[in-house]
């Protein structure tokens, strides 16, 4: 069955090759090649969870007619941009072009969707073009809720970043703390949970700290957690943080940002002022814009969609499917789980239309690793089964838990890790 | 193919399994595709993380046993293997060894 797949693959990117600059002249030429109406799959956000949904549709049932919108002209991991503001990589290191992506799918519109009837099934883009669906797959990520911080308007992110999007952003943070005075101070904000990477925050603190013990020693980090503790992997980055970053990190909970001043360079809190020569706020967030549209972002006050796990399906509305952060599960938003929450709904769709049911006890996993040196790194690993009676995926005893310290093979493993992820995600050659 | 075939059977036959490695268990492949993030598309890795396309079944399963029961040490690989059944390892191991 892989000689298949990899056969298929070739004398796709052959017929895509051909036509790779106008990418939707292929699709026309295979809907003319087949005749009928194909079953049309859109999907919308080419991240970890969208771009695995939709090679991994066509791996497993070729004969779907794929169609990816995405407004980024590249690929650019959240997981690793930590390491760009720690000067270890650079975003060339974190940037993929979607080249592959392209070649193994019927479609891909570069375009920002704009409005998605889900009566008539139907999504419509900025640029005008209106894409029919049986099926539409929402891999949008997040939406960071700005308004949610007093003063972080369009003006005030100019010159503050979140960087929780890689991207111009994680590039523009990298400049800033190049920027700054040796003895100076970097102000960095964790939102309340649930919210993308939950060691994030955490392993930036890490990596920024790497980079001034390194260039800048007298330097230190403020971290401003809206939580009330560590929320991820908390014994593992206290011991980092007093290992090799002792006396320069001055970790605050409860100290959710409420404001900022980007002349003064000020971040208010609850309890009082914090000056920083570079402020990197992250605000609340939610499901991305594109649920909103399409009316799914029902779960936990109206942030986050709930789905069926069995098919990652919208409870609310069907024939839209919703993956990675923008849905509401018991799985933690990382990367690995947007890529195999891809598989989870390509599996279900393809089972689907294979004239099965979808598997009633399906299986997944998690592996999240987290940088805490630019040579040492440990993980939280979990396995989430379907269980009947709690109608939920739960971990089975044992299968969840974290490393037991930081080592260099974690870190040889973290590397590994990304270099497979990115491949298994976007197509990428070996 | 030819082969690759003719090399697939021989496994089969060694094992004593049935034509059914042959159809398609879409279960085991999905299974199977939750690896790749770590061991690579198709179990093929491209860094420090071993490949798992190709390995012989008996010596997956018996590797996934001594990460479940402790008796091989690991990093992530004893919270994987206790959240599968041994009917399970044994699926994706016909899975991976089918891969050239």
């Amino acid at each position: 069955m892989t000689i298949d797949r990899r056969d298929f693959l070739k004398i796709s990117a052959g017929a895509a090759g051909a036509a790779a600059l106008t990418p939707l002249s292929g699709c026309a030429t295979q809907s003319a090649a087949v005749g009928g109406a194909r079953y049309k799959v859109v999907v919308v956000g080419a991240g970890f969870g969208g771009a695995t949904c939709a090679r991994y549709l066509k791996l497993w049932d070729p004969k779907i007619h794929v169609t990816v919108i995405e407004p980024n002209d590249k690929f650019v991991s959240c997981p690793f941009s930590n390491t760009v503001l720690a000067g270890i990589n650079q975003m060339n290191d974190i940037s993929f072009t979607y080249d592959y992506l392209k070649k193994s799918v019927d479609a891909f519109v570069p375009d920002w969707v704009t409005a998605i009837d889900t009566g008539k099934k139907t999504v419509t883009t900025k640029g005008g073009k209106t894409f029919a669906y049986d099926r539409v797959i929402l891999a949008g990520g997040i939406e960071l809720l700005f308004d949610k911080v007093e003063n972080y308007g369009p003006e005030t992110q100019k010159t503050i970043m979140h960087a929780w999007k890689a991207g111009p952003q994680t590039a523009t943070l990298r400049k800033q703390l190049e920027a700054m005075p040796d003895g100076g101070v970097f102000v960095m904000s964790v939102p309340m949970a649930p919210y993308r990477c939950p060691p994030g925050p955490y392993e930036r603190a890490c990596m920024v700290g790497h980079y001034f013990k390194k260039h800048k020693p007298r330097s230190k980090i403020i971290i401003l957690d809206g939580n009330p503790d560590v929320a991820s992997k908390k014994g593992l980055f206290m011991a980092a943080w007093k290992k090799h970053y002792d006396g320069m990190i001055d970790y605050r909970p409860n100290n959710m940002p409420r404001s900022i001043d980007p002349k003064k360079m000020i971040v208010g809190t609850e309890f009082d002022d914090v000056k920083g020569d570079v402020i990197n706020v992250v605000p609340p967030m939610r499901a991305a814009e594109i649920t909103g549209m399409a009316g799914v972002r029902d779960g936990n006050n109206g942030t986050w969609c709930t789905i069926d796990y069995r098919t990652f399906e919208s409870k609310v509305v069907p024939n839209v499917h919703v993956l990675g952060d923008s849905a509401l599960t018991n799985f933690p938003k990382s990367g690995s789980v947007a890529n195999n929450t891809g598989k989870m709904c390509a599996y279900a769709i393809t089972e689907m239309l294979a004239g099965r049911k979808p598997d009633p006890a399906p299986v997944v996993t998690n592996t999240c690793y987290s940088a805490s040196s630019d040579s040492t790194a440990f993980h939280v690993a979990t396995v989430f089964r379907w269980d009947e009676a709690k109608q939920s995926m739960i971990p089975p005893p044992g299968a969840n838990g974290v490393s037991k310290e930081e080592s260099e093979l974690e870190m040889a493993y973290m590397e590994s890790w990304a270099k497979n992820v990115w491949a298994d995600t976007l197509g990428l050659p070996a | 193919m030819k082969k690759t075939l003719a090399v697939s059977l021989l496994i089969a036959g060694t094992l004593g399994t049935s034509a059914s490695v042959y159809a398609t268990d879409t279960r085991a492949r999905f299974m199977a595709a939750n690896c790749a993030y770590c061991h690579g598309p198709d179990g093929k890795s491209r860094g420090a993380i071993p490949s798992l396309a190709g390995l012989e079944v008996g010596y997956f399963v018996e590797q996934m046993k001594a990460f479940k029961d402790g008796s091989r040490p690991g990093t992530v690989m004893q919270k994987h293997a206790l959240g599968y059944t041994d009917a399970e390892f044994l699926a994706m191991a016909k899975y991976f060894a089918a891969i050239k």
